[in-house]
């Protein structure tokens, strides 16, 4: 069976105090291969944690992850991560940042760098392959990330708020960037975003997740990000459909916060 | 009182320079930078860069003040030297029963290899006798004025006026260069005017301390050039620094990466790391005496914890995600340690390093200054055993320079192989 199954995961954070927070509970996903499954959820419902355990960095209480039938221990380089940023290597330019995955896993230097080239050049980097990071915008800091995952070939790549710290207009070119991305190379990819704009533009299928304990609320499938594909995004925002889910799920997402609120409110 | 007209002049200095290059010079040239085009400067630290005129007339003004403080053929106006050259003075000599007679004294003040001969005097009449006194600037010196006379003070005879002023014990007399004063024995003592100069043997002027350097450069001083006691403290630094870099970047690393590392030397880190290096030469003298190894393990010691917190908060700093990342990517342990965490650590390091070779350095020279055969700060102890000041004075500079020239070093290395610091 291939795919990454997600299996009845809960996890625990036991307090130095005594008490524990349940950060996630009962948490179980199918995504198949080639799947783009975005992520949506207000702060605490403990979408990072999950995707933490998907990578291997946490180990849950309960549960399993299943990758291809095979049960995941640790970090591997089968589950590549993008990060938000500051997870690119200052002192290594642009192209060993990427080729750092081929390097420590002893892929031949000729098939690298062919590699490397390629991927440079898809995210749209071959005129800067030796520049050094810090001389890199934002965005194209994000691309060196996103080509220096692929250079591994992973099976599922996880992103946490990849886009995030960057302006509007470059978030949208990223955006196109990962469809074409999705698109080209077939992989799986799961996308935990704070947007819901994002979130439905970047998500063959969008998980809404609730939290204490974190949980999973609702799935949607939705058809903007075959139609995103190399197209204007902003056409596809005036799809009829768009408006509507993206009303639903900020109102669903709306009143969670404020629930939470309420209950904070009534704890003090 | 001196001290206080220095500053009076330095602040002078400060604010007439500080109006002349503004009103003056920067009126002529108008700058055109982008900073020139800003309205807010004050509160914007970016907007504010060393005036370099400035730079160059703080350092002129120091050997400035210094020239005309000692007489320095350096500087054009001086502060009042002190008396050198030749006076005179009469004082009225009285018996026990009454009668007076002047007699006069010829002062011969001289300038250290000035000189320092006599003046002769004839004894002239009346049973007080003319007196002659020779001294150095700055100094002052008794008369016993009853030595040549016909009456003597055991006798009742005593002084009752210097130039026609009346003097006791609580009044001075002003007189041609100098000051006369009755000491409680009845003598008379002559002070040479001071003027507000300072004595070479306090501070000597610019030129004497270079003249000292140029000797001491060629023929040396205790036994060792110059080279080889500077060379010798630089040495020690050295070793020390990297023998305590060797020993503590590996110890700060197990620390950041060990929980049984970080549990052990917490403690001993902790506590080693407020006592001040100056603290342990009594014992390291007592363990292993003046030579060599004490030194270098005390600047070992010196160098030591600095080394090792700066590695391990280099290995702290890691932001998570780079490790996260590496691991994602399939990097082993070893290879995340060798690819990540030592090249992240780096600044940390060298800013550790930059501090540890200060602290080296001024405890060498600390240590040199208790106990050692050659070294620069040995050299400083010496002098100013035998009040050779301008030795003293030029080895403080020359510390000083090479203290700077180190940390610039430093830095040029810092920006050469870790460009991408404070850029992350």
């Amino acid at each position: 069976m291939s795919g990454l199954l997600i299996n009845d995961i809960s996890m625990r954070f036991d307090l130095p105090n005594g008490s524990s927070v349940q950060a996630l509970k009962n948490v179980s996903l199918d995504i198949k291969e080639g799947e783009l499954m975005s992520v949506l959820g207000p702060s605490g419902c403990g979408k990072t944690t999950l995707l933490n355990i998907v990578a291997g960095f946490l180990a849950p209480t309960e549960g399993q992850i299943e990758l291809d039938g095979k049960v995941v221990h640790g970090p591997a380089q089968e589950r590549g991560m993008v990060f938000q940023q500051g997870a690119l290597f200052e002192w290594m330019n642009v192209r060993e940042n990427v080729s750092f995955g081929p390097r420590m896993n002893g892929v031949p230097k000729n098939e690298m760098n062919a590699t490397v080239d390629h991927l440079l050049e898809v995210v749209g980097l071959q005129d800067f392959k030796d520049k050094a990071i810090y001389e890199l915008s934002g965005g194209m800091q994000q691309r060196v990330a996103l080509a220096r995952c692929l250079a591994n070939d992973p099976e599922v790549i996880l992103m946490d708020e990849p886009l995030g710290a960057l302006d509007a207009l470059t978030r949208e070119k990223m955006q196109g960037l990962v469809l074409k991305l999705w698109k080209e190379t077939g992989k799986t990819i799961v996308l935990i975003t704070h947007s819901v704009e994002e979130a439905l533009l970047l998500g063959e299928r969008l998980l809404v997740m609730a939290p204490r304990p974190g949980r999973i609320h609702k799935e949607y499938r939705l058809p903007f990000a075959e139609m995103g594909v190399g197209a204007d995004l902003r056409e596809v925002k005036k799809h009829k459909d768009y408006g509507p889910t993206r009303e639903e799920i900020l109102t669903m997402i709306w009143d969670m916060e404020e629930e939470i609120m309420g209950r904070s409110e009534d704890a003090a | 009182m001196i001290g206080l007209l220095i500053l009076a002049v330095y602040i002078a200095i400060f604010v007439g320079s500080f109006m002349v290059v503004k009103f003056v010079v920067r009126k002529a040239s108008q700058q055109a930078d982008f900073t020139s085009l800003k309205t807010v400067t004050f509160g914007d630290e970016s907007a504010i860069t060393p005036d370099r005129a400035a730079s160059v007339i703080s350092v002129v003004t120091i050997f400035l003040i210094w020239a005309a403080f000692t007489g320095s053929k350096l500087s054009p106006v001086h502060a009042p030297g002190p008396f050198i050259g030749d006076a005179s003075f009469t004082y009225t000599a009285q018996t026990a029963d009454g009668a007076r007679d002047d007699a006069n004294v010829s002062v011969r003040v001289f300038e250290l290899g000035g000189d320092d001969t006599p003046i002769e005097v004839e004894p002239g009449d009346g049973f007080a006798k003319n007196d002659a006194l020779t001294l150095r600037a700055w100094r002052s010196k008794l008369l016993t004025w009853d030595k040549n006379d016909e009456v003597n003070r055991k006798d009742g005879a005593l002084i009752v006026a210097v130039d026609g002023k009346p003097i006791d014990r609580d009044t001075n007399v002003r007189v041609d260069g100098g000051v006369v004063a009755l000491t409680d024995k009845g003598t008379l003592n002559f002070r040479a005017y001071q003027g507000l100069q300072m004595e070479p043997i306090w501070l000597p002027p610019p030129e004497d301390v270079w003249a000292r350097l140029m000797e001491i450069s060629t023929e040396g001083y205790q036994n060792a050039t110059l080279v080889e006691h500077l060379g010798m403290s630089l040495f020690r630094v050295i070793s020390g620094f990297v023998i305590g870099a060797l020993v503590g970047i590996p110890l700060g690393y197990a620390m950041g990466l060990s929980n049984w590392f970080r549990g052990w030397f917490d403690p001993i880190v902790e506590f080693m790391r407020p006592v001040p290096p100056l603290a342990l030469i009594p014992l390291v003298i007592i363990w292993l005496g003046i030579d060599e190894s004490g030194k270098i393990v005390l600047l070992f010691l010196a160098a030591l914890w600095i080394m090792t917190i700066a590695a391990r908060a280099g290995v702290s700093g890691v932001n998570i995600s780079k490790i996260h990342a590496a691991y994602s990517l399939g990097a082993s342990k070893w290879q995340i340690m060798r690819h990540v965490i030592v090249p992240n650590s780096l600044p940390e390091i060298f800013t550790g390093a930059r501090v540890a070779m200060g602290v080296c350095w001024g405890t060498v020279v600390a240590a040199e200054l208790v106990a050692a055969e050659v070294g620069g700060g040995m050299m400083i102890m010496v002098a100013s055993k035998f009040q050779l000041t301008d030795i003293v004075i030029m080895g403080i500079i020359l510390i000083g320079i090479i203290g700077y020239g180190i940390d610039i070093l430093m830095r040029r290395a810092e920006n050469w192989l870790i460009p991408w610091k404070g850029r992350g």
